[in-house]
This record gives structure tokens, sequence and C-alpha cells, in this order.
């Protein structure tokens, strides 16, 4: 029997298992839309604006580990969803995009609403592809999911012309993928994972340094063997966040620019790195020439471009961190006895010196202004049980929720760490709820973030997707204006939104809750209701306006090398509590 | 230093502007590329003349193996090869040079392939310092034209010891 290519893209989107598909209409893909309305395994969530679509679909891919799925029409649809497609290629978010072309006859002609799609999208997929064909068109979709699924995974683009949306065609679907240019490496170099072995049972202060790929592959349970099997502590990156329990002992939380003060001390004075799915980014590293002086690296990771792109490595491993590391777990429990803990005491000791040096710390005063960090801390506290999913926009709030939410799993925390889009949180968060209608999904949001992409919100009421928005308030862009405070001399260009739109009234205004903490007494039965409550929430909290996000390891600086506190004249300057005059020294130095 | 990379490609529209892509948005160097189709006519063979460090190099290598449509990547000059570049150059010849003109060709082993009263079209392969030296003989009598392929590489074949050479030829 022939279908229409409509039809043929709803069978083969079934075949893959897709229950969720984020989508905005337009003219080239009505017939897709038409069908898919006729039909009731395929659920459509009909967004506001295609880049909280795409953002969408790839919460909802972090949140399950499948690929996620959205639909957009051609032109303003696909230029508007390029953002997402690009934080997803730098975060290896696994994601199919179908956008809508207009027809084969026209493409070139500057038709309506025409845009190069495959030209606009090539820089920031994995790959894509333009169907030209109807018959081509199961076979393509096929390959779409398997390229975007597997190796290091990514966002793929399908560019569907009107007319193969409309053409007929037998509809098969292929049962296997080959493609002879595309053979990822899972099984790690048998000899290489032996050498690794050695050099951590030779290594006195040893590190383990997980990201996201650890997440991706599904490897906590094989880390958390490693780890306690070897003693080793283990640093996480953003990404990585929730692939080692936050809460165990053994986890020094999160390294970098914004990374606990023991997390990158370890690091900098460790003698074995073992990398672990991560890509030895520049939040990461800080200064390469001095990232772990003294150490070898271990560098495991599935996509070899990764490896010794920003550090020189002493034993790559390509392979899939799971595989990998089940392989290395096997040759070190025969080679590692019971005395692990004994031989890492003196490593352990100066770990917790570091620690108790400095711990993440902040001031609440009781009747002062809100902290944010009191926030992120008490809401992690009050949810903890209920094994919340997490995802924050970008900025200061960020690093906060990264600090003080532990993760116990993975899986749970979604967040923009590679291109840092503002405007991610939120969509993401509706995506993971979509994909998990009963969990407790939270946004940590900023206000200058949430404005991003707060039209998603009639989106929240309409599919009834109860996410919970807490916007720590400062009406500030909070890093902006902490980098302006540290290096510009406290100039605050463009950093201060002087005013943010009432967000209580406004979450009322789409037919969701909103709520407000402004005393710190109020907060923890404001964040309760809000859990309590059943729609999406916004909670509003005024914080502190100037709180400043440490440690903090400035852009190029060494990883020993940290901000703890704010420098003595920006203390006084605060302290002063007057509002900040630019100082106009050196203006046409800088201009 | 300079490279010669050897990349086989999927035969399909758009893959030269994958391949030109990540040049230009990595900030790797092209110095010149040149693309057919290979005997399999479901595949092109690339070569790229680039250059960079050793580590931008296997950056380079390992980008290109990275692409889905890159099914084979040969760093060239990790093994022995040989190339060649042909340039077709366009000289304008007054009487007097129309002898000089020749004698240049037939120094190079180049060809003539058109020729007006007032030109010659000078074809020559080579490596690129031989097509350099043609140029600047001919550079004097003026060039109206010139255009360059960019060069094409292939891997030398491992020489066999003569008495094995020997035994196969006596056998056949």
């Amino acid at each position: 029997m022939k279908l229409t290519g409509a039809q043929i893209f709803i069978e083969c989107l079934k075949r893959e298992g897709v229950k969720t598909v984020f989508a905005l209409p337009g003219g080239v893909v009505l017939k897709i839309f038409d069908t898919l309305h006729q039909q009731k395994d395929i659920e459509i969530i009909l967004t506001r604006h295609e880049q909280g679509a795409g953002h969408m679909a790839e919460g909802y891919a972090k949140a399950t580990g499948k690929a996620g799925v959205c639909l957009v029409t051609s032109g303003p649809g696909m230029t508007n969803v390029i953002t997402a497609l690009a934080d997803a290629y730098m975060d290896s978010v696994p994601l199919v995009c179908f956008s809508g072309q207009v027809p084969t006859s026209l493409i070139g002609n500057d038709a309506f609403q025409e845009a190069d799609n495959v030209g606009l999208s090539r820089p920031c997929t994995k790959y894509n592809f333009l169907v030209k064909d109807v018959n081509d068109l199961a076979a393509t979709i096929k390959e779409a999911f398997y390229i975007a699924t597997t190796g290091r995974p990514g966002p793929v683009l399908v560019d569907i012309p009107k007319d193969v949306s409309m053409a007929e065609a037998e509809f098969s679907y292929p049962n296997s993928v080959s493609i002879r240019g595309y053979n990822p490496t899972y099984e790690g170099n048998k000899w290489q994972i032996k050498q690794a072995a050695e050099a951590i049972t030779k290594a006195r202060k040893p590190i383990l340094y997980v990201g996201g790929g650890v997440v991706f592959s599904g490897a906590s349970q094989e880390l958390l063997e490693l780890a306690e099997m070897t003693q080793i502590p283990v640093d996480m990156t953003l990404m990585g966040l929730g692939a080692f329990p936050g809460e165990h002992p053994l986890s020094l939380g999160m390294m970098g620019m914004h990374g606990t003060y023991e997390a990158n001390m370890a690091v900098h004075y460790s003698d074995l790195v073992i990398a672990v799915g991560s890509r030895f980014d520049d939040r990461v590293t800080g200064k390469v020439s001095e990232f772990c002086p003294h150490a070898k690296v271990i560098h495991i990771d599935i996509d070899p471009t990764s490896i010794r792109k920003n550090i020189h490595v002493d034993v790559p491993i390509v392979g899939d961190c799971k595989t990998v590391l089940r392989e290395l777990n096997q040759i070190l429990r025969a080679t590692v006895n019971g005395e692990q803990k004994e031989l890492r005491k003196p490593w352990w000791n100066q770990i917790q010196a570091w620690r108790q040096a400095h711990p993440l710390t902040y001031q609440q005063e009781k009747d002062g202004p809100i902290k944010p960090q009191q926030v992120v801390k008490r809401l992690y506290e009050l949810t903890k049980d209920r094994d919340p999913i997490v995802s924050t926009d970008v900025g200061q709030h960020q690093m906060w929720a990264a600090q003080y939410f532990k993760l116990a799993k993975p899986n749970r925390w979604l967040t923009s760490g590679g291109l840092g889009t503002m405007g991610f949180g939120f969509p993401a968060a509706m995506g993971a709820q979509a994909a998990f209608r009963n969990r407790l999904v939270l946004c940590i949001a900023g206000d200058g973030s949430i404005q991003m992409n707060m039209q998603e919100m009639a989106t929240a009421v309409v599919s009834k997707l109860p996410v919970k928005i807490i916007i720590l308030n400062n009406r500030f862009h909070g890093m902006v204006r902490q980098w302006q405070d540290l290096f510009y001399s406290g100039r605050y260009a463009s950093s201060d939104l002087e005013n943010t739109p009432d967000f209580v009234k406004l979450a009322e205004a789409y037919g969701a809750v909103g709520l407000r903490a402004d005393k710190v007494a109020d907060l923890d039965s404001v964040l309760r209701k809000a859990i309590e409550t059943e729609g999406p929430v916004i909670v509003d909290i005024p914080t502190y306006r100037f709180e400043n996000c440490y440690p903090m390891i400035p852009a190029g600086g060494c990883n020993h090398e940290m901000i703890l506190e704010d420098p003595p004249e920006l203390k006084q300057k605060q302290a002063g509590g007057k509002n900040v005059t630019p100082e106009d020294k050196d203006t046409v130095l800088t201009a | 230093m300079e490279h010669i990379i050897s990349v086989t490609v999927e035969n399909k529209f758009g893959v030269l502007s994958r391949v030109a892509g990540l040049f230009s948005g990595r900030g790797f160097n092209i110095e010149s590329l040149s693309v057919a189709p290979t005997l399999d006519p479901s595949m092109s063979q690339m070569t790229i003349v680039t250059s960079g460090d050793e580590r931008i190099i296997e950056q380079i290598v390992k980008h290109l193996n990275k692409l889905i449509d890159v099914i084979k990547v040969v760093d060239l000059n990790e093994t022995e090869f040989v190339s060649r570049e042909t340039a077709i150059i366009k000289v304008h010849t007054k009487d007097a040079d129309r002898a000089e003109a020749l004698r240049i060709v037939d120094i190079f082993r180049a060809n003539v392939i058109d020729s007006t009263t007032s030109t010659y079209t000078i074809e020559v392969s080579g490596d690129p310092k031989k097509i350099e030296a043609i140029i600047n003989l001919l550079q004097p009598l003026g060039i109206k034209d010139l255009v360059r392929t960019g060069r094409v590489a292939v891997a030398r074949e491992p020489v066999r010891p003569v008495s094995v050479q020997t035994k196969k030829v006596a056998r056949e």
C-alpha cells in the first residue's frame, strides 16, 4: 500500500518509539501536521516559538537519554530553531529536528519562507539531510535517528520539502543502517586500558574528572564502582553533574571556573588525571599550559577529536565510557587490594584540608535580603527526597545551582554548558516534564534568562506541564555584572535591568500561579507551596543584588589561583550601600 | 609544515561544503584542494594541501574522519608519495618572443595546446617547483592568464626486492 510522505514520517517516528513531538506549524509542513492531527500515538506539544521547541526536545533527550524530536516550518521556523541545534551540538544532545522546505521545484528561487536549511544548520548539526524524493524518506529518517543517538550523540536535521510530504511511496522501514563513513568506536583499545590500569595503581594523587559523556553513556554505576574500589576523588564538570552522587564522600563537586576549592586544587596538584567523557573545555582548564602540570593524563572519550584537542594526553582511549570503564574495572579488580584507603590517606588528608580551608560559603543575615545561595540550598533540602529534575538557565544562578544542588543520579540535570544559552532552562524543563508527567521538575532561572523564552508559559499552561520556576531575581544580568565589578572597574554597561516585570502577575496573566518570597522567613513556606501546587508556578524571589559567585577562576587563570571572595575595594563599595557610579578615568582606554 | 591529505568521500551534493566548512569553521588552512570522482563513481577523491604543526594536522585528520561523508583519510606525509600539479598558461608572444617561448616549452617538457598570432597557451605538469620555474621564465614575455589545478597526489607502492620481482615476471 502506498503512503504519503506525511504518513511515512509518522510511521517512522512510531517505529523509533517517539511519543512526543515539540512542534510549531507553518505553510510547508501543513500536510504533516494534518496527518499528525488524525492519529493518537504521538503527542504534539505546540510551542510558542521554535527555539522553545528545540530546547524542549533537548530537555526531553537529556532526561530520558532518548532522541528528542522537534518539527518546525521552513524559513523563520528554521532560523529560530538554530540556537537549539547549536546548543545540542555543543552539549552532545541526541536530537532529530524535522524542518519543512518549499517544494523542490521552488528551491533556490527565493520562494516565500525559503531558507537554505541544510546550509544554515551545517556547522551546528552532527549531520543533515535534504530529502528530495519521497522514496528516500523512510531510510533517511532511520539514518537520522541512528546518527543522532550513536557515537557521540548530537543533533540531526531532516529537511522535508512540501511536495515530498504530499507525494506517495511504498513504505518499508529498514531494519538496520550501514553508513560506510560512520563507524563509531565503542570498545577501547585493550592495551591502552591496561596502561590506564597500571597508571591508576601506581598513582599517589589521582583524580577522576568526569563529564557529560558518563551521563549519555549510562556509565554512572561503573564510575561509582571504579571510584569506590580505588578510593579516587571525583571532580565533575558542569555537564557531568549527577553522573556521580553529589553527596558521596568521594565527590568533590564541580570543578572549573566556579568549581569548589578542593575540586580545583585537587586537579592542579594531582599526579594522575583520569578524564572520562569530558573534553577539557576552557571553562574547566583555565590556562591550558598550567592545567594539572604535575599529572599524567588518561582520557576516555568516544570522540577522537576531543582527545589531544586542548591538552596533551598520555593514555588516550577512544571508546564508550561504559564499555571502557567496565573493562578497566575488571582489570583493577584483580590487581587492587583492600589497602586502597590506607594508600590514599595522605592524598585524602590534603583534600580534607582544602575542603576545610575554603568550603562553599555565603552569609545569610536573618533580616537581610535573601541570598541566592540560600534559595538554592533550601530548595535542594526541601525537594531532595522527591528526586527532582532540575534545569537552569545560564549565569550566576546556574553556577549556584551547580554548587548547592547536589544531584544523586544522572539525567536529572538540564543545563546549557557549551553554548551557554540563556532561555534554555524553562523549555528544557518542560521537555523533561513532558517525558515524566508525574515527576517534580524545577527550573532555577535568573530574571534575565527567563525573559528570553517567557512565551512558553502559554505552552506550559495549555499542555499541562507543571514546571516550577524559581527566579533568583536581582534585576541584573548578574554574571555580566560580576565580571564588570571584578574586571571593568564596576562600570555596569548594559547589565542593569533596572526593572523586571511583575513575575507574579505575569504568571497569572498566562493562567499559571505566581508566588513571591520577600523575606528569608517566608522562603520555606513559599517554596513548599510552589512544590505542592498542581500546575506551573513562577516563584519570584528578589535576592541581594550584588552577590557574587565564588570561587572564581578568572578567564585564562590557573586552577589553583581562585578568587574566593569579593576583593576589599568591592566590599567597601557595596558596604557603602550607595548606587555605584561609573568611574570615568579610563573610559577612553577601554572604549 | 605542509601536509598533503588524501580524502575519499561520498560522491554526493554538499560534501565539498562540509569539508570546506570544517576547515573554515575551525580555522584550519587550505592551500589547495582538488576533487574528482574515483573509479567507483559513488566516491570522490579529494587531495587537500594544508599546513600546521603536528597537533593541528592530527586534529585535521581526526575531524575529517569524523565527517560522516568521509570514508577514508590518509595523511600522505606519513608515507612516500608522488604529487603533480598542472598549470595552463596563456602567454603574449611578439614576433621575436615566439621562438623563445617554444624553447622554454621544450625545456620543461610542456605542451602548446592553443596558439594564435599573438599568444601561446601552454600546458605544463610537474611538482610545484617546476611550475614556479616555468612561470618565472615566461613572465618576461608577458603572462596573460594563468590557472593551476592544485596538487593531486598518491602514495607510492612499496618497492619489492628485485629477486622477488623477477620470479614473478618469470612465472607470467
